[in-house]
C-alpha cells in the first residue's frame, strides 16, 4: 500500500528547512528529487568499482562496464526498446535532441517540412531552428488552443509528402498537457515522416513503451525521475540510428583510425563518444528500479490525486486564473493570480519554504500565445503531500494580500 | 544628504522591522511612490530584459546632478528600484561611480540581486553606472 510518508523518508531532502520554515518541494517538472538508494548507488560506484568501461581487460573494468551495461538494459526494458543497442546514454533530453538534430543536417534538403507543436520546450525548438538554417527546410507549427490542448486537424492539414520529421513533447512542462502521440506518430508515418517524442516530462509520470507506440525516436533525462543530473538517454529505431551520422568524434566510437581513414563503432557506441557519466547511467537504471518498485500506475493515481485536490482549492481563490486544462494532464498547474507578475508572488512564496518555478518555463511561444510574461508552476511528484498543498494555499493567501 | 547617509537611513529603516514579512510589506508600500519613468521613455532602448521581470529606467541631467526614473511590470522589483533610487538620484555622477551597493544585504533583500534572480536589478545597477559613466564623461 503506498504510504507517502514512509516514501518521504527515502529522500533526507525534504527534511530541509528553508528560511526558517519546512521545504515544500513543488518545482518537480524542474528537476527530481533523489532517493537515498539512487544516491547509495553512486556512492558505492565511486567508493568500490570506479573504472573506465569498454576498454580494460582488468577485474574492475569488466566490473564497471557490465554494470552499466546491465544499466542500458534495465532502461531498455522500461522503455521495452527490441535491443540494447537502441537505447544511447547521453548528457540529457537536450543532448539526445540535438543527437539527432544534428544528424539530419545530411538527411535534409531545402524545401524539406519539419513540425514541432506550439508547446515545445526550448530544447526542442532551437535545435529544429539550426537545422533548418543549415539545410533550408522549413519549420511549422500545430497550434495549441485556450485549453493547452494541440489542434489535431490542423496537424493534419500540416502533414504533406514534404514532411520528414515532427516533434512534440509528450507531456508539455509548462501546462501538463498529454499530447496525443499515438494519433500523432500514425498520421507522421501515413505521411512518410519519422517521428521524434520529447519524453522528459512524461517519463516521470508515463511508463512509455516505444514499440507499442512505433515511435521513431524517443528521448528523456534521468535527473526528471529521481535519478541524477547530467545523463539522459536517447532511443531511436535501429535502422534510424544506423543512417545518422555520428555527433561527436572522438574515442569509443570508432572502430579503426588512422590519419589516413577512420571507421565508426556500431551502435551503440557511435554516438557514445568519450568516458561517459559511467555513475549516471548506472543511477539512471537504479531510478528506474526504485520507481518501478511502487509501481507507475501508482505514482500516477497518487498524483493526480493531488492535482484535483490543488487544482480545486486554487480555484476558490479570487482571481486565480490556471493556464492549461487538457482533459489528459500530469500534475502540473501552471496559473497566475490577477494581473500580478509570478515573479512577486514566486519570490513571497520562497520566503514562506515553498519552492515554486516563475517565468516562462523554456517555452516562451506558449507564454506569448497567452499574452502573459511567464506563470507560477506547480508540479508534483509522489513525495509531495496534501498537507503541503494546504500550506501553499494559506502562503498563496497572505502573499496576495500583500501584493494587493 | 550623500549616498553613504541615505544608504544608512535605509539600513536603519529596515531595521526596526523583525521579520522578512514586515521588511517586504515595506518594500512594496516603498514601491507605490518609485519616481515613475514617463511613457515616452518606455522604449526598447530604455528596457532592460530579465527573465522573469522587466525594468525600465531613464536618466537626466539636471544641475550637474542624475535624476532616475524607472518602472518595472512587478511590484517587488519596483520596490527596491524605488529603494535604489532613493539612494542613487540626484547625485553626482562620479559619487554615484564610487558608490557601493552592499547595503541592500543589510536590509534582507540580497537575493534579489543574484544573478540567477534574471529579475532585470542586475543590469539595471550596471544600467545606473553606465548613465553615471556617460554623464560624467559629458561633464568633463
Amino acid at each position: 500500500m503506498f504510504d507517502v510518508n514512509e516514501i518521504r523518508k527515502d529522500f533526507p531532502i525534504l527534511e530541509r528547512t528553508i528560511n526558517g520554515q519546512p521545504l515544500i518541494y513543488f518545482d518537480n517538472a524542474a528537476t527530481s528529487q533523489t532517493p537515498n538508494q539512487v544516491i547509495e548507488v553512486i556512492s558505492n560506484y565511486y567508493r568500490n568499482y570506479n573504472s573506465n568501461i569498454h576498454r580494460g581487460v582488468h577485474a574492475l573494468s569488466q566490473e564497471a562496464t557490465d554494470v552499466y551495461e546491465n544499466a542500458r538494459q534495465k532502461i531498455q526494458h522500461h522503455f521495452n526498446a527490441a535491443r540494447a543497442h537502441e537505447i544511447i546514454f547521453t548528457s540529457g533530453t537536450t543532448h539526445s535532441i540535438n543527437i539527432v538534430a544534428s544528424g539530419y543536417s545530411k538527411l535534409l534538403q531545402a524545401g524539406d517540412e519539419l513540425i514541432a507543436s506550439a508547446m515545445e520546450h526550448h530544447s526542442n525548438i532551437v535545435p529544429w531552428q539550426m537545422l533548418c538554417d543549415r539545410t533550408g527546410a522549413l519549420l511549422k507549427v500545430v497550434p495549441m488552443d485556450e485549453a493547452g490542448v494541440l489542434d489535431i486537424d490542423a496537424y493534419k492539414d500540416l502533414l504533406s509528402k514534404k514532411t520528414k520529421l515532427v516533434f512534440v513533447n509528450h507531456v508539455s512542462n509548462a501546462l501538463g498537457t498529454v499530447n496525443p502521440i499515438e494519433e500523432i506518430i500514425k498520421l507522421a508515418h501515413l505521411s512518410g515522416a519519422k517521428v521524434l517524442i520529447d519524453g522528459a516530462q512524461a517519463s516521470p509520470h508515463i511508463k512509455a513503451d516505444v514499440q507499442a507506440l512505433e515511435v521513431d525516436y524517443y528521448v528523456t533525462s534521468a535527473h526528471k525521475l529521481c535519478g541524477p543530473t547530467g545523463v539522459g538517454m536517447l532511443y531511436g529505431k535501429e535502422e534510424l540510428l544506423n543512417q545518422l551520422p555520428p555527433y561527436q568524434g572522438g574515442g569509443e566510437m570508432i572502430a579503426e583510425v588512422s590519419f589516413e581513414k577512420t571507421t565508426y563503432a556500431d551502435l551503440p557506441h557511435k554516438f557514445e563518444a568519450g568516458t561517459p557519466n559511467i555513475a549516471g547511467g548506472i543511477a539512471f537504471g537504479a531510478a528506474l528500479d526504485y520507481m518501478n518498485a511502487i509501481r507507475f500506475e501508482t505514482i500516477a493515481a497518487y498524483e493526480q490525486e493531488l492535482l484535483i485536490y490543488a487544482t480545486e482549492q486554487l480555484k476558490e481563490i479570487d482571481g486565480v486564473k490556471i493556464y492549461g486544462e487538457a482533459p489528459n494532464k500530469t500534475a502540473v498547474i501552471s496559473f497566475n493570480v490577477d494581473d500580478i507578475h509570478p515573479y512577486d508572488i514566486g519570490s513571497i512564496l520562497d520566503k514562506m519554504g515553498i519552492a515554486v518555478r516563475t517565468g516562462h518555463h523554456c517555452a516562451q511561444p506558449i507564454m506569448d500565445f497567452y499574452k502573459i510574461p511567464g506563470t507560477i508552476r506547480i508540479s508534483f511528484s509522489f513525495y509531495n503531500t496534501r498537507k503541503e498543498i494546504d500550506t501553499l494555499i494559506k502562503g498563496l493567501k497572505k502573499a496576495i494580500l500583500m501584493l494587493k | 544628504m550623500s549616498i553613504q547617509e541615505i544608504q544608512e537611513e535605509v539600513i536603519e529603516e529596515f531595521g526596526i522591522f523583525e521579520d522578512w514579512m514586515q521588511r517586504y510589506e515595506h518594500m512594496i508600500d516603498l514601491g507605490k511612490s518609485l519616481p515613475l519613468i514617463a511613457d515616452e521613455f518606455k522604449t526598447e532602448d530604455n528596457i532592460i530584459k530579465g527573465c522573469q521581470s522587466k525594468v525600465w529606467v531613464h536618466a537626466e541631467l539636471k544641475n550637474d546632478q542624475l535624476e532616475f526614473t524607472a518602472d518595472s511590470d512587478a511590484i517587488i522589483t519596483k520596490g527596491i528600484i524605488a529603494i535604489l533610487i532613493r539612494v542613487f538620484s540626484n547625485q553626482h555622477p562620479k559619487d554615484i561611480l564610487a558608490a557601493e551597493t552592499d547595503f541592500i544585504d543589510q536590509i534582507g533583500l540580497k537575493e534579489h540581486l543574484s544573478p540567477t534572480r534574471a529579475n532585470g536589478l542586475v543590469s539595471m545597477i550596471k544600467q545606473i553606472k553606465m548613465y553615471a559613466i556617460a554623464f560624467q564623461i559629458q561633464l568633463n
